[in-house]
């Protein structure tokens, strides 16, 4: 592991330390972090935002902001010393030597320059004469498994989907076959299954090309996957390191113990327990931190911890944890105890919400894009309805219609049996305070320019009704109600945490005891830690206030967790719908099936991934009969490219739109998840 | 304990402030505008309490002096003290022009706000205006409004040039009340039953005055020059005011023999406007960094 000799490592990072300039104080980002990766090997870098993850990828590409600067420490990368590079040295280093992918491929690539010249110019700066550069750029853009590249390289970036820009970007990367590849969240945009995809991609390239990988990631389940050795990062300190399995079965520091616990996995849902949480915040930027990092949050903590930083002390030669406490880690007592008392959700009485055959054509340039199509389904109080689907399937578009932002073009919305007039101005102040909203981004849902206290007053003016000091009571109620502290009023949404802006949000669509809350993926810009607090809080208020949910979200952990039952949508048609322990065991529809098979989870399994070739087909042309027959893995044959299969009840509260009978279905999918254990 | 941290709060809101003024402070092009600005400003409160002479009746028997130590500027053909007139020639300019850049800003504001919010047949309808409008050149617009209204006054030049630039700054307010208006905090008022008028003043005004400040401080320059220009051929200021382009008007018929009585009014509506446009580009720079 410590080989110092030149070449054996394609990375080393000794003691760095990064601080940035703000506001005339130096704020130290990154503290003493040293970690190698070995020539070939994938290693993964974990934490959650603000740990120093991209901090210690821009530093190793010698690309800091202008005001950020490596205060101690060296980088070598291929046995070469990179910080004291300057100019001509420089740009050759980053020319040939370390190649990095960013998390937004839409914004990595230049709008207004053909795919092919981008790619080419790879080349380009290598040296490689005009002509060939083109060649070559066409077979990489092979390389990367894009198909057809000739016409490829002559389409401008917005023509391609997110997964193709990024296998583009990957393709970049690769040209001048780097010693060092970084990539930083290269898949956090993308749906599940491009996802899987490009993951895919970039373990085969690594096998076959034997390229050295920095794989920067906040989610365990990619790293997992896709690393053999893996890194925590915490508030700038590397807090523990080791094989990746080692990491995930026996965690030796408390903080990734914490992270672990946060996940919703292996089927865990609302009623079997709470989420664990991390209590506490991350230490504010640059903070002076004598102990140990993590000792404010740790439940394990105690004087010595406050007071000294313990090393990064080695458990195995191979996994290393930087805790005091390493060995009774396992044993952090958990954060939530208390259990609740979810009531029984009665689907024998009227339902809540009912959808009726609701269809939403939207008409852009002469096109009619068919958004959703008779969609039908009932919410009953205080249950969960988890939507899920890729991108474009029309999750967002029946959230909207039920809302009355946009109107149905068909069909209709009924709250508790009474018609709901299609838009939300003709709706009254009862049916508007019935069925609200959380926002994806807590940045965009609250005005920056507002105070807490105004946020919710107005709310509780518009939508309860109430004011004076009738009001200030149910505000200072519904601040405790969502855990949010007093002070937090005065502030502005910039004070505040992504967490707490979330909180606030939530606090907001509570004003007025809504009946139903559309929560469209409400976790999906936090943290882990944080999401598992809002999660709790979300499952909390149900138990409370019996509130019923439509829950968005591309995370089956997240969704599986909290609904009840679930329903699936492909192409603005309903594939699935059903309790969610059913939609999950199986059998399931084979979109279903190929979803969950994509997910990368913690647990990993070995189970074979359903590939689903190319990207969700456009829903202004969607495919005759079963829409997902171009990409279904388990097609039957001419029946399917007929015959659009009716939605049938395949068992009680089950139901299904495929052509293959539900006992088939379990055969197959039974032969195939055999050699896995099951998960629950 | 919570009042402490809520100290701290606040007092990190104030250092934000405080940062921003030193920003400006340490800028050496603020500097230089806000100097010249202060001394327009200064001369136009003092008027004629400053002034060696009087700017308007003092005529002395002198006419048409060159430049001495007994009158540093000249006199006119009236024998008015030239640098008395300078001086006291920044009033009207200084009032004129910010009342209808506020004016300006107040409609221009409104009219972005209606066509970025409410998009559709009224974005259309009035954007198309718009585009007409900011077709015809300026001045020529000016001109037939102020023929139109038959009135000469500093208050028709006023409301003019408020006319004038409204459809310029609202343009500018409109493209950034499009992205405002699409972030979800804009939905969630509409969902809880908001008016319309309560979501574009309320809630996405407070938004965009950034830029709706750094284009009314750009605005302030160009109604300088307009003023002046207006006054110049005939249909702003009228003499005897000592307002510098009225001095101009008044005199380039002569330049050749007179220079001064020219020259030094044109140097101060120069220095006007560029000092203007210092601190507005250092105000620009500052809110959107």
């Amino acid at each position: 592991m410590s080989s110092t000799e030149p070449g054996a490592t394609a990375l080393h990072v000794a003691d760095l330390d990064v601080s940035y300039r703000v506001r005339g104080k130096d704020r130290q980002v990154l503290r003493g972090v040293t970690l190698e990766v070995a020539r070939g090997e994938s290693y993964g870098l974990v934490g959650e935002s603000g740990c120093g993850k991209s901090t210690a990828a821009l530093a190793i590409v010698r690309y800091l902001p202008r005001n950020g600067a490596v205060s101690a420490g060296s980088i070598s990368v291929a046995g070469r010393d990179v910080l004291d590079l300057r100019g001509q040295k420089l740009r050759e280093y980053r020319a040939r030597t370390v190649s990095m992918v960013y998390q937004n491929p839409g914004a990595a690539l230049n709008p207004s320059i053909r795919v092919g010249s981008q790619v080419a110019e790879a080349f380009t700066v290598l040296g490689v004469p005009g002509g060939d550069a083109t060649d070559r750029a066409r077979d990489a853009l092979d390389r990367v498994q894009i198909a057809d590249p000739g016409s490829v390289m002559r389409r401008y970036p917005h023509q391609l989907s997110g997964g193709m820009q990024q296998r583009a970007l990957i393709a970049m990367a690769l040209a001048k076959n780097p010693e060092l590849l970084i990539l930083d969240e290269p898949t956090t945009g993308l749906d599940a299954t491009v996802e899987a995809e490009v993951l895919d991609l970039v373990s085969q390239l690594q096998a076959e090309l034997h390229t050295s990988v920095l794989f920067i990631s906040h989610n365990l389940g990619v790293i997992s996957k896709m690393c053999s050795r893996v890194g925590v990062l915490y508030a700038g300190r590397l807090v523990e390191e080791g094989p990746v399995g080692t990491i995930l079965r026996d965690p030796r520091h408390p903080y990734t113990v914490g992270l672990l616990r946060c996940i919703p996995r292996g089927g865990v849902r609302k009623d079997h327990g709470r989420l664990d949480t991390i209590p506490g915040f991350l230490p504010s930027l640059g903070a002076e931190i004598t102990g140990c990092v993590f000792a404010d949050r740790c439940a394990l903590a105690d004087d010595r911890c406050r007071a000294e930083e313990p090393r990064l002390d080695k458990i195995t030669p191979v996994h290393a944890s930087r805790c005091w406490h390493h060995d009774r880690a396992a044993t952090l007592p958990r954060a939530e105890i208390a259990d609740l008392e979810l009531p029984a959700v009665d689907r024998a009485g009227a339902p809540l919400v009912e959808l009726a055959q609701l269809s939403k054509v939207f008409k852009q340039r002469g096109h009619e894009v068919h958004a959703l199509t008779e969609v039908s389904a009932a919410i009953w109080p205080g249950e969960t309805l988890g939507l899920v689907g890729e991108s474009g399937s029309g999750k967002t578009t029946l959230a909207r219609t039920l809302l009355g932002i946009v109107p149905p073009t068909a069909g209709t919305a009924l709250l508790e049996g009474g018609e709901l007039p299609t838009r939300y101005q003709k709706r009254s102040r009862e049916e508007l305070r019935a069925l609200q909203i959380v926002f994806q981004n807590p940045d965009s849902a609250l005005n920056r320019r507002h105070s807490v206290r105004r946020i919710l007053l107005r709310s509780l003016k518009k939508l309860a009704g109430v004011g004076g000091s009738v009001a200030e009571t149910r505000m200072h109620d519904l601040v405790e109600r969502v855990r949010l502290t007093e002070r937090t009023l005065t502030q502005k949404p910039v004070q505040l945490s992504g967490g707490l802006k979330q909180r606030v949000a939530i606090a907001r669509a509570f004003a007025g005891d809504p009946k139903l809350v559309v929560c469209d993926e409400p976790t999906s810009a936090l943290d882990v830690s944080v999401q598992a607090a809002i999660l709790n809080l979300l499952v909390e208020l149900q138990a409370e206030k019996r509130v019923a949910y439509l829950f968005i979200s591309h995370d089956l952990g997240v969704v599986r967790y909290i609904s009840d039952r679930i329903a699936v949508l492909y192409l603005g048609r309903l594939q699935e719908l059903g309790p969610a322990d059913v939609v999950f065991e199986g059998p399931h529809h084979p979109y279903t099936e190929a979803l969950l098979s994509a997910v990368p989870t913690v647990d990993g399994g070995g189970r074979d991934r359903i590939r689903l070739d190319g990207d969700i087909p456009s829903a202004a042309s969607p495919p005759s009969g079963c829409v997902f027959h171009t990409r279904c893995p388990r097609k039957l044959g001419a029946v399917c490219e007929e015959t659009e299969p009716p939605l049938v009840e395949v068992e009680a509260g089950h139901h299904m739109r495929c052509h293959i009978p539900l006992e088939e279905l379990r055969r197959l999918q039974r032969a195939e998840s055999q050699p896995m254990a099951p998960t629950a | 304990m919570t009042s402490v941290a809520a100290v701290s709060e606040r007092s990190e809101a104030r250092v934000a402030r405080r940062e921003r003024l030193r920003l400006l402070l340490r800028s050496p092009s603020f500097l230089i505008g806000a100097g010249v600005l202060l001394f327009w400003l200064t001369c136009a409160l003092l008027g004629s309490r400053i002034t060696p002479y009087d700017p308007i009746f003092d005529q002395t028997s002198d006419l048409s002096q060159r430049p001495s130590t007994e009158h540093w500027f000249g006199t006119d053909r009236l024998g008015r003290d030239v640098f008395s007139r300078v001086l006291a020639g920044s009033r009207d300019i200084l009032l004129i022009a910010p009342a209808a850049t506020l004016l300006a800003t107040i409609f221009g504001t409104t009219l972005g706000l209606i066509t970025g919010y409410f998009r559709g047949i009224a974005d259309d309808t009035i954007s198309r205006v718009i585009d007409a409008v900011l077709a015809i050149p300026l001045i020529v617009l000016a001109v037939t409004v102020v023929t139109s209204v038959g009135s000469r006054s500093a208050w028709a030049v006023t409301v003019v040039i408020a006319i004038v630039f409204s459809p310029i700054i609202a343009r500018t307010v409109r493209a950034a009340v499009l992205g405002e208006a699409q972030l979800d905090y804009v939905e969630a008022a509409r969902l809880r039953g908001e008016r319309s008028h309560y979501v574009m003043f309320a809630e996405v005004l407070p938004n965009v005055m950034p830029p709706i400040l750094v284009e009314a401080t750009i605005r302030l320059g160009y109604a300088i020059f307009a003023v002046a220009t207006l006054t110049f051929i005939g249909f702003g200021l009228q003499p005897p005011s000592p307002d510098w382009a009225v001095q101009i008007s008044d005199n380039w018929q002569f330049l050749a023999e007179q220079w001064w009585t020219v020259l030094f009014p044109a140097i101060a509506i120069a220095s006007l406007v560029v000092a203007v446009n210092l601190v507005s580009d250092s105000v620009q720079q500052v809110l959107e960094r």
